[in-house]
């Protein structure tokens, strides 16, 4: 993986490329590359969510802003670029709802690597990916159940739901990151 | 940390992850969270459930100069992340809730030796609050009206369904009445929240849930 912008993971882009480009360097360019791909989708995510035309073009300029401001933070060994957009929209979405800010788990620190392993982040990213496909292929009305909760139309009460997904690779593929993360925080 | 046996449930993840839970449940997932990478990873694995959808989402054009217009939020230098603080009691949901450590606790006694600090309580009837138990001291016998999650901060304590130490978390839903009893030795502490009022089963206690502001 070196900066070739047009490397791709499983027919999409591999985003990681921009935003360490946005974290190193400040590029404008890769930045507007991130904007074109996820402005209209964290857009349209508010939106279906309940949040005006006007609302929406807010926060979503204000997700965008959060994806600029907290670059360094990304880790891509535990979540692929569009898992941490789609957090970071959910917790301005909710923050807009209850006007205070949502409690977030303590993130890890950082040990003295920094940059995880290639193979790993890019594995995570084409499971992301297959996890895509994977809800494609679900029955209508299971993957309608899904979006529903994820879009913010099911209370909690009624998410008891199996998902009917395979999960459990992406978990295990995180909690692997975790532990090399505590190793080196020890 | 004490071997966690008590995690959060498949549909609380999923809940946190959705944006689905109350304040009050959030805080208490954030919270066990912090300190279980088991539960860390498999909110990380509904979170890329979320990440799938979001890649899939019909777009929704921005505004006519959106990007310029985002642009110039961004500061010249970002602001660096807040120090993780090693020595602290709390994990950092909890002290962003309490607005300091332990030490910073206002609590307030409620009968028996039992103190409690309410954190948040929303319109819907959601409530968190922290609960300091002495050691051996039972909690007042009660059912919920709605789902109860309790984790324990420190010290431990049993009930009819098993024990719980630091780290635990105990979900009962409404159907379950118990009475929590701290286990000997050390003061229990815990985040207890609840989605609807509790339900006190004998008289006196009753009286008492007046006390407990609940």
């Amino acid at each position: 993986m070196t900066g070739h912008d047009a490397d791709v993971t499983t027919g999409d882009r591999d985003w990681a490329i921009e935003i360490r480009a946005v974290r190193d360097r400040r590029d404008q360019a890769a930045f507007a590359r991130l904007f074109d791909h996820f402005a209209p989708r964290v857009k349209g995510f508010l939106i279906r969510g309940g949040a005006s035309p006007s609302e929406a073009e807010d926060v979503m300029q204000e997700v965008m802003a959060t994806l600029w401001r907290k670059s360094h933070m990304f880790d891509a060994s535990r979540a692929s670029l569009s898992t941490w957009i789609f957090t970071i929209a959910r917790n301005r979405r909710i923050d807009m709802i209850r006007r205070t800010r949502r409690p977030e788990p303590e993130d890890l620190p950082w040990g003295p690597n920094p940059e995880p392993p290639q193979a790993e982040a890019l594995a995570l990213a084409q499971e992301t990916d297959q996890l895509g496909r994977a809800i494609a292929e679900l029955p209508d009305a299971q993957r309608q159940l899904i979006e529903r909760a994820y879009f913010g139309e099911l209370s909690h009460s009624e998410i008891a739901f199996e998902t009917g997904l395979p999960l459990g690779t992406i978990k295990s593929r995180i909690r692997l990151a975790l532990e090399r993360l505590r190793r080196q925080m020890v | 940390m004490h071997d966690i046996r008590h995690h959060l449930s498949d549909a609380l993840l999923l809940g946190h992850a959705a944006g689905a839970l109350s304040e009050a449940f959030d805080l208490v997932v954030a919270t066990h969270v912090s300190v279980c990478d088991d539960c860390r990873a498999k909110l990380g694995a509904y979170d890329a459930l979320g990440g799938a959808l979001l890649e899939d989402m019909p777009e929704t054009a921005p505004a006519s100069g959106s990007l310029a217009a985002t642009l110039d939020r961004l500061p010249a230098e970002p602001p660096a992340a807040p120090a993780a603080d090693a020595d602290a009691t709390f994990p950092e949901p909890l002290r962003r809730a309490v607005g300091g450590d332990l030490s910073s606790v206002r609590w307030r006694r409620i009968g028996g030796g039992v103190a409690q600090a309410v954190l948040t309580r929303d319109k819907d009837g959601a409530s968190v609050r922290l609960l300091r138990i002495p050691a051996g001291v039972a909690v007042p016998d009660h059912g919920h009206n709605g789902a109860e999650l309790t984790l324990v901060l420190r010290g431990a304590f049993h009930d009819e369904v098993d024990s719980f130490g630091r780290g635990d978390v105990e979900i009962a839903d409404p159907a379950l009445s118990h009475q929590p009893v701290a286990a000997r030795g050390e003061d229990c502490i815990c985040l207890a929240a609840t989605d609807a009022p509790l339900r006190f089963n004998a008289f006196l206690p009753r009286l008492a849930q007046g006390l407990f502001g609940i």
